[in-house]
């Protein structure tokens, strides 16, 4: 058994370094936090907002304490310069993958992959990132259940933020299921929780 | 310190019972709820005696104002407020010299207990607001700005129990309510790792002797645990996580 995420070490003996469940894989002992900021990973594929233009880049809101950087050249238009706010405007979500971070935490994103694009319509809805596997479930049962119920297409990234769009009130019970997984994801019998709030609602 | 002791007012009586009938070794009563507030990342709301304090915290976020951003790690910006309803008399609403000493002070002691390397540039912001005032807020707000902390999923090496401990009627005695710090000889507050036995926050005002001060020190340390385990427990109510499926923060293990 190995100390893992979340772990650190003190005087020979190992704590915890914040709120979570510890959980044993892999000969690791892992934290998985209850709460907290997302960090940013490469190669996670995330969510972002613009929140800035300038002539060369695009700034991102990635649910973290740092922004995402898009450059032009990441992108998969032909972009002419100073051109960029044709192509994402303040406040668009786009799905996009994280290229590189530094030592300093500057965070490079990209967009030049298949299924990566532009978010058009719909909405977003944040979460904390270290609970995106409880939204997709085990072999994906909880978000293959959210869409049939819902009717709603829904996009998860890895950071946390969640884009949905589909009916109005279809959404808004999408949001209430989406809490609730936040809420409550670290107890038993999740799934069939969700499922019955859902027909409730139904 | 010592004011005039009003006439009557014995601080302890003959059985050795103070003004609400606490022993001296005993502390007020203690209320300590996490995640209070919607909006922050993460808030406590604690209650001891008739203290009322809410703390909530926000961050790691982007550093403003930005030239106080590290490089290297995070900062801690810490704001404690009495709100102007707090106390008796009206207090004048904003920052004044006592509130500013007793921001930096919390502020100080949380970096030493957070993992800051871990998100260079940005800053934690911490708020304490004082809703109800009974003596010994300091100790109250760093113990509830600590849990607002943990609920926020910052990482840190322990939580920070804090309590005061003092000197009444000639008496080493714990946790001071607001009649006791008025009229009483000393006060010590005082805020410290539970495993490790680090001080993190050490003032007095006052006048004791060595080794009434070192009984305070051991006094206060004593009620420092008592604390840690309601903030423990605190935590664990607002996840309400089943026992055996729960690692709270900082339960020793040897890997």
């Amino acid at each position: 058994m190995r100390p893992g995420n979340g772990i650190y070490r003190q005087g020979g003996s190992y704590f915890s370094s914040r709120l979570g469940l510890k959980v044993f894989r892999g000969g690791f002992v892992d934290i998985v936090p209850l709460s907290g900021k997302y960090v940013p990973v490469p190669g996670d594929e995330i969510i972002g907002t613009v929140t800035d233009i300038t002539p060369t880049n695009w700034l991102l809101d990635i649910n973290s304490p740092y922004p995402g950087v898009l450059h032009v050249s990441e992108t998969p238009w032909k972009i002419d310069f100073g051109a960029t706010a044709r192509y994402l405007d303040i406040g668009d979500n786009v799905t996009a993958r994280v290229l590189s971070v530094d030592e300093s935490r500057h965070v490079q994103i990209t967009m030049r992959d298949r299924d990566l694009k532009k978010l058009k319509g719909g909405t977003t809805v944040d979460i904390a990132a270290s609970k995106v596997p409880r939204v997709i479930g085990k072999n994906g049962s909880m978000i293959d259940m959210l869409k049939r119920y819902s009717g709603c297409r829904i996009i998860v990234g890895r950071n946390g933020r969640i884009w949905i769009e589909g009916e109005v009130d279809k959404m808004l019970l999408l949001i209430k299921a989406i809490r609730m997984i936040d809420e409550e994801a670290q107890k038993h019998g999740l799934t069939d929780r969700v499922k019955m709030m859902l027909e409730a609602s139904a | 310190m010592s004011m005039e002791i009003p006439e009557g007012m014995q601080l302890i009586n003959s059985e050795g019972r103070r003004l609400d009938g606490r022993r001296p070794d005993e502390l007020r009563p203690i209320k300590i709820e996490a995640g209070v507030l919607r909006r922050a990342d993460g808030s406590a709301y604690v209650e001891m005696g008739k203290n009322k304090i809410l703390a909530a915290v926000y961050g790691p976020r982007e550093c403003h104002p930005r030239h106080l951003q590290d490089p290297t790690r995070a900062i801690v910006q810490c704001n404690y407020s009495m709100l102007s309803f707090s106390v008796d008399e009206r207090k004048r609403p904003g920052p004044d010299r006592r509130s500013i000493e007793i921001s930096k002070i919390i502020g100080e002691a949380l970096e030493h207990v957070i993992f800051l390397e871990q998100f260079p540039r940005t800053s934690i912001d911490v708020y304490i607001a004082v809703l109800q005032a009974n003596a010994g807020t300091r100790c109250a707000g760093l113990t509830a700005a600590s849990v607002a902390l943990a609920d926020a999923g910052i990482p840190m090496r322990d939580l920070v129990p804090a309590c005061a401990a003092g000197k009444i009627a000639g008496k080493v005695v714990l946790d001071l309510m607001k009649e006791e710090d008025n009229y009483g000889e000393a006060d010590l507050p005082l805020a410290y790792i539970p495993r490790t036995g680090e001080i993190l926050l050490l003032q007095m005002d006052g006048h004791m002797t060595q080794e009434e001060f070192e009984r305070a020190i051991e006094l206060a340390k004593g009620g420092c645990m008592k604390i840690y385990e309601l903030q423990k427990e605190a935590l664990r109510r607002r996840y309400s996580v089943a026992a055996d499926e729960a690692m709270l923060r900082e339960e020793t293990r040897e890997v």
